[in-house]
């Protein structure tokens, strides 16, 4: 009685109003994985597409008849359902129209579409390659990941990068056209091109996540999904043994760290807390133990990527007392970081360890040789080294960087420094 | 921008230094070259080790390192871009090998390419 009376319930959203919305997050990503390798990358859309329409066709059955059993199930048996129709449709097309066409479609034949944990995963993983290709920006490369590894609707996307949803569509599909202009094969690349294929993916997993770290956007959980799918990303390749290279360890450390003060950085209004305001109970040290774990896997082998010392960085982050030491650290950490990889912030951050080690007057020299005249932080560093030594050179070098700051949140917190002189 | 490569020359003071001094002085060429890279402007560089050295002269005369008559002997060299050769005399100025007296860093630039 009560099974029946269950899968009666005419309205499911009442009871579990997440269902939905939770195996959306992630099934879609897994549907779309599957079928756009089965597919090829120029049926993206219409992996897509059938993603979409299983979903909607779950709305429409599951609110009048009920939630099956095996909710995940149905979905695939659906998808499955649907992707055979397309490729029939496409069979047709191939036997009828295509001989006259040189571009043809793939010939599917009987189709064997497989939803098994290894083809998901192999599936994600292979996507995750053809997507973050180097012949489209990376802009496209993230707002591909998003859409298609992690399910993010186009609305969403364009809020992560406070832009319009015009904008992301325009942007999603000329990257896909151009994907398939390029024929881009979903697939592992071979031996001899993964270095550098891998170096293009992780830097926009390392980017999707500065998205989320750094993102102006308002909507908080948004910008925290960023970072997890980023995350989650990253660990596929650290599970797939071929991709478990130092370099992706150094980056999911890298991550971890940085993660681990998600709970400390806003106030309940929502505003940033600055690092050194931050009450240090509150981060999180379950993650900063998980970090410590994989930089300790990513330095074994003899790679030392920008990562590696990036996470370096991090992890002295995450000891709030500010001796020598971790200063020292930090600032040998941003000099072999120049050097291998010059960056206007990095440039700044290095200065500022230089004057917690070296003092505040020999970094004022450093700072002003930088000439980053156009950049808000190099004043808001200034300003930062002149307190206590010169209190109207700082409120000068503020308030030129309250003048060039490009958001709100900056503003905000420079103005509270020249509240605080 | 033109690249010069600056060369250290320095006599070789292993085994007459503490470890602290050495600790010392690893701090202020990572801080030099670290300053120098922080403004965009670092190529590359190397130390030249005193061990595993040898010159080579005609008639396959070879001899252990390059110090007889001088005691101040190439100890490494950075690769600096700059704009002049006033601009990387600057950067030579704060290499901390300068601290040592008969120490020099001699600033040479380095032929481009194309020949200009």
């Amino acid at each position: 009685m009560m099974a029946s009376a269950r899968k009666q319930r005419p309205f499911f959203t009442m009871e579990h109003p997440e269902l939905l919305p939770h195996l959306f997050r992630t099934e879609f990503r897994k549907i779309t994985a599957v079928l756009g390798k089965q597919l090829g990358v120029e049926h993206l859309e219409a992996a897509e597409d059938i993603a979409s329409e299983t979903f909607l066709a779950a709305l429409e059955t599951w609110s009048y008849k009920g939630i099956p059993d095996n909710p995940t199930a149905w979905l695939y048996s659906v998808a499955k359902n649907r992707a055979r129709n397309y490729f029939t449709r496409n069979q047709l097309f191939t036997d009828k129209i295509a001989p006259k066409l040189t571009d043809s479609p793939p010939d599917f034949g009987e189709v064997e579409i497989d939803f098994s944990d290894k083809n998901i995963t192999d599936s994600q993983l292979q996507m995750v390659f053809a997507v973050c290709h180097p012949s489209i920006s990376v802009e496209a490369q993230i707002g591909l990941v998003l859409r298609i590894l992690c399910g993010f609707g186009i609305d969403e996307i364009a809020n992560a990068f406070l832009t319009n949803k015009e904008t992301i569509n325009k942007r999603l599909f000329r990257a896909k056209e151009k994907l398939r202009l390029e024929k881009v094969a979903i697939e592992f690349p071979n031996e001899r091109e993964i270095n550098s294929r891998l170096e293009t993916v992780l830097m926009a997993l390392y980017l999707l996540y500065n998205e989320g770290y750094y993102s102006e956007s308002q909507d908080r959980i948004l910008r925290e999904d960023l970072c997890l799918e980023a995350m989650r990303l990253t660990y596929l390749l650290i599970e797939n043994p071929p991709t478990n290279r130092p370099a992706v360890n150094a980056l999911l450390a890298l991550m971890c760290f940085h993660s681990s003060r998600f709970p400390a950085r806003k106030d309940e209004k929502g505003e940033t807390v600055l690092y050194q305001d931050q009450d240090e109970t509150r981060w999180n040290q379950a993650l900063i133990a998980k970090g410590g774990y994989f930089l300790h896997r990513a330095s074994q082998g003899n790679t030392l990527s920008t990562y590696h010392l990036e996470a370096g960085i991090a992890y002295y982050h995450t000891i709030k007392a500010d001796t020598n030491e971790k200063w020292e650290r930090i600032l040998q950490l941003y000099n072999q970081l120049l050097q291998i990889a010059y960056s206007p912030i990095a440039a700044l951050n290095r200065t500022f360890a230089l004057s917690k080690t070296n003092g505040k007057p020999v970094a004022i020299r450093e700072a002003e040789k930088l000439q980053l005249t156009d950049n808000p932080y190099y004043y808001t560093l200034l300003g930062e080294l002149y307190t206590d030594l010169d209190t109207d050179k700082a409120r000068t070098n503020y308030q030129t960087a309250y003048a060039l700051a490009r958001t709100e949140t900056d503003k905000k917190t420079i103005q509270k420094k020249i509240e605080k002189l | 921008m033109d690249e010069f490569i600056l060369i250290f020359r320095h006599e070789d003071a292993s085994g007459r230094v503490s470890p602290e001094q050495m600790q010392t002085w690893m701090k202020q060429t990572m801080d030099w070259i670290g300053g120098i890279a922080a403004q965009n402007k670092y190529s590359g560089g190397n130390g030249l080790p005193f061990q595993d050295a040898r010159v080579v002269r005609p008639n396959n005369v070879v001899t252990n390192g390059p110090f007889g008559e001088i005691k101040e002997t190439i100890g490494g060299y950075t690769i600096v871009k700059a704009d002049s050769l006033d601009e990387a005399v600057e950067f030579a100025k704060g290499c901390p090998v300068l601290q040592g007296e008969g120490n020099s860093v001699e600033v040479r630039k380095i032929a481009r390419a194309d020949g200009v």
